[in-house]
């Protein structure tokens, strides 16, 4: 009893202390808006002694420095991937049209189902019927390449974000970062590292779909069940044994998620680094927006549609093998 | 010495471990050092040695550290003091790589919720530690299946675990130690995840294969009944310590102090003591070459009316009442080889009471107690086996 009657004074207390606080603001808010001076604020507003700090010279500053340093390795890094995006859109354009859509829904049914493999087959006949079939071929080959890249880092950083703490602590808040920064500002980077065109486009798409890719890996491999990792240690397997046979068989499902939603992140973000000229299904869409031409607008943005899902369909279909593979 | 030996084994969780062991060394109980110094104290000061071929059996309540003290002794959990010898090697010194070495090669674990691995088949998962050493792919399979076999699982091979019960999925996750064929096997709670019909049947099936494969057995359980049934000898403990380590009557006859004694007094004794324990030694026994006068002036001399007759390796013959005896002796007969009744109940000294109970209560003269090659080792009157109870009872 005696508890509850000073516990709810002290709640009465903390009301009453917001109160006033709340009256003072207000009190001093009200004598800013209406002194006799004009701008009053800019007299004796405290914060003003602080100088305004130039966070974007520093950075832009910074990037200038970089772009000095570290020319050559950005130009190999814009050769790989020009070569490798040309390579690949150059194959599968030398395929006839209609050729490549029987491959590509022959491919859906093998790794998804039959329903997926006819609705490949109609989306991808309607994309070339409707002349968008270069552009998207264009688009897919960014997608393949760029989430090939963000696997390819993002698998090995979750994996190490899970063996040490220090990692995690360090990846985490980037990871936090990257997400919340708006999807455009990544264009500005790119384009100064590796200037307009598919390869920026690609950069930037790169950086913007790896953190699922990164945090679902790690999720996948911490979820694993503790006593299954002991049995496993206790039979005295190395690290790498138990990476390989335990840890990542199990966080599979996990990390497919992960993929799957790198790939989605892909897609939207190499519509929007038409931009800075990346070229693909992005151009056109970006020409019906500044055009208002719904004709054209609707006509890519659709064909977008026909391939995200396609894409996401067959993603997650072998996401779900693992699944019962796993259990 | 092979074996196991623990010296004086420690685990306390917390980063300052000394100022804990001051405390401890000086009697704080655990929960004291935990409000003084923030330090849970896993184990303090185990000490005890399981000999090769032995169950040592690890009793104690959950929290009561013994999780911990078997994580210890392969190290899935460092000791914070204190040493394990195993084979005469030193685990606690080893480094990670003769560790790992140790880990594949001497011992094996039984994990409490069985720990299989789901995305493996059962043979994958049988043939999981001889995968860890690289072995063939061929030679484990065959050594997999063998060790299913081993627990009754053959034909299973191709299934996953989750398919299988839960009392197969240990039988899975002890053939999976098996296969390695380790001279140690670590069983932490092996059976607790069971229900109950299923977990006596296991126990009995480790019994009968601890018959054929010999290993050193050490078993974590919180159950009593498990533990004096599996044990060759059973540790008890408490808040981190060993109360008490001895065999299974040890415990029960014996108890170190309130806490086992506690523990213990919901035992029904008949399942746990034998007839060794209740028996009570031979007060005199007759040789065939004796005369029956010989015989009866011992039966008077001891006040009983019947003897039994051994030979000279005190190897069971049979018995001899005093009536018979009498009328061999007014017939003139010089020895007792005519009047030996051969056909007479006994017992080996590891029946438990409540087996011996129906050969007692059908029989008009004593069950003898003999060992494995018939030497005689005492015997059981009715009376005595009552007494036997009446007085465990009384104890607690």
């Amino acid at each position: 009893m005696i508890n509850t009657e000073q516990g709810m004074s002290q709640s009465l207390k903390n009301k009453i202390i917001a109160l006033i606080i709340l009256a003072v603001a207000v009190a001093i808010s009200l004598a800013y808006h209406f002194a006799p001076v004009a701008h009053i604020d800019k007299i004796v507003n405290p914060l003003n002694i602080i100088p305004s700090i130039p966070l974007g010279a520093i950075v832009d500053g910074f990037i200038d420095w970089l772009t000095d340093q570290i020319g050559l390795i950005t130009r190999g890094i814009s050769d790989f991937i020009e070569n490798a995006m040309d390579l690949l859109t150059y194959a599968i354009l030398w395929f006839p049209s209609f050729i490549m859509t029987i491959l590509f829904s022959l491919l859906a049914w093998r790794l998804s189902s039959r329903q997926v493999a006819l609705f490949a087959f109609i989306g991808l006949l309607l994309v070339n019927n409707m002349g968008y079939w270069t552009e998207a071929i264009e688009t897919l080959s960014m997608i393949v390449i760029s989430v090939g890249i963000s696997v390819a880092i993002g698998v090995p950083v979750g994996i190490l974000s899970t063996r040490s703490d220090l990692i995690h602590k360090i990846v985490w808040p980037i990871l936090d970062f990257m997400q919340t920064m708006p999807a455009f500002v990544y264009l500005i980077p790119a384009v100064f590292f590796f200037g307009t065109g598919e390869v920026g486009g690609m950069i930037a798409t790169i950086i913007f779909s790896m953190p699922p890719v990164i945090r679902l890996t790690g999720l996948g491999i911490r979820q694993v069940s503790q006593e299954v990792i002991e049995a496993c240690v206790a039979f005295g397997s190395t690290d790498w044994q138990k990476l390989t046979k335990v840890q990542l068989p199990l966080g599979m499902p996990t990390i497919m998620a992960g993929i799957n939603q790198c790939i989605m992140l892909a897609l939207s973000m190499v519509v929007i680094a038409s931009m800075i000229g990346a070229g693909g299904l992005g151009d056109a869409v970006r020409y019906g927006v500044s055009r208002v031409n719904i004709e054209v607008g609707f006509e890519s943005g659709i064909s977008v549609v026909i391939l995200a899902i396609i894409l996401d369909r067959i993603t997650q279909s072998t996401r779900k093998q693992t699944e019962e593979e796993g259990e | 010495m092979s074996g196991i030996k623990v010296e004086n084994l420690s685990k306390l969780f917390g980063n300052n471990p000394k100022k804990a062991f001051e405390l401890l060394d000086q009697g704080y109980s655990k929960d004291e050092v935990f409000k003084k110094t923030g330090q849970a104290v896993g184990v303090y000061n185990a000490s005890f040695h399981v000999e090769k071929g032995e169950i040592f059996v690890v009793m104690g309540l959950s929290g009561s550290g013994k999780s911990t003290l078997i994580r210890c002794l392969n190290r899935l959990i460092d000791p914070t003091r204190g040493k394990v010898i195993i084979e005469e090697e030193d685990v606690t010194a080893m480094d990670y790589e003769k560790l790992r070495e140790f880990r594949r090669i001497k011992q094996s674990m039984v994990f409490q919720r069985f720990a299989l691995f789901p995305h493996r088949t059962v043979l994958e998962n049988a043939a999981f530690g001889l995968e860890i050493q690289e072995v063939e792919k061929e030679e484990r399979e065959k050594k997999g299946k063998e060790a299913l076999e081993l627990v009754g699982l053959e034909g299973w091979e191709n299934r996953y675990p989750d398919q299988l019960s839960g009392g197969m999925q240990q039988r899975v996750g002890l053939a999976r130690c098996l296969a390695v064929d380790p001279g140690i096997l670590f069983m932490d709670e092996a059976f607790s995840a069971l229900d109950p019909l299923i977990r006596r049947e296991m126990q009995d099936e480790l019994l009968a294969l601890q018959e054929k494969v010999g290993k050193t057995i050490v078993f974590i359980t919180h159950d009593l009944d498990e533990a004096l049934k599996l044990g060759d000898r059973v540790a008890i403990m408490k808040d981190g310590v060993i109360v008490q380590i001895g065999t299974p009557e040890d415990i029960l006859t014996d108890p170190a102090n309130n806490y086992v004694a506690k523990f213990v007094e919901d035992v029904d004794m008949s399942k746990v003591l034998t007839a060794e324990g209740v028996m009570i030694k031979s007060k005199a026994v007759a040789y065939p070459k004796d005369g029956p006068r010989v015989a009866l002036r011992k039966m008077r001399e001891e006040g009983i009316s019947g003897i039994f007759v051994v030979d000279r390796q005190w190897k069971l013959l049979g018995y001899v009442s005093a009536e018979t005896a009498k009328q061999a002796a007014e017939k003139g007969d010089t020895d007792l080889t005519n009047i030996i009744q051969k056909n007479i109940p006994s017992v080996l000294a590891y029946t438990t009471l409540n087996e011996l109970f129906e050969t007692a209560a059908n029989t008009s003269i004593p069950v003898a107690v003999v060992d494995e090659e018939n030497k005689l080792k005492g015997l059981i009157v009715r009376g005595s086996l009552l007494a036997g109870l009446v007085k465990e009872e009384a104890n607690d």
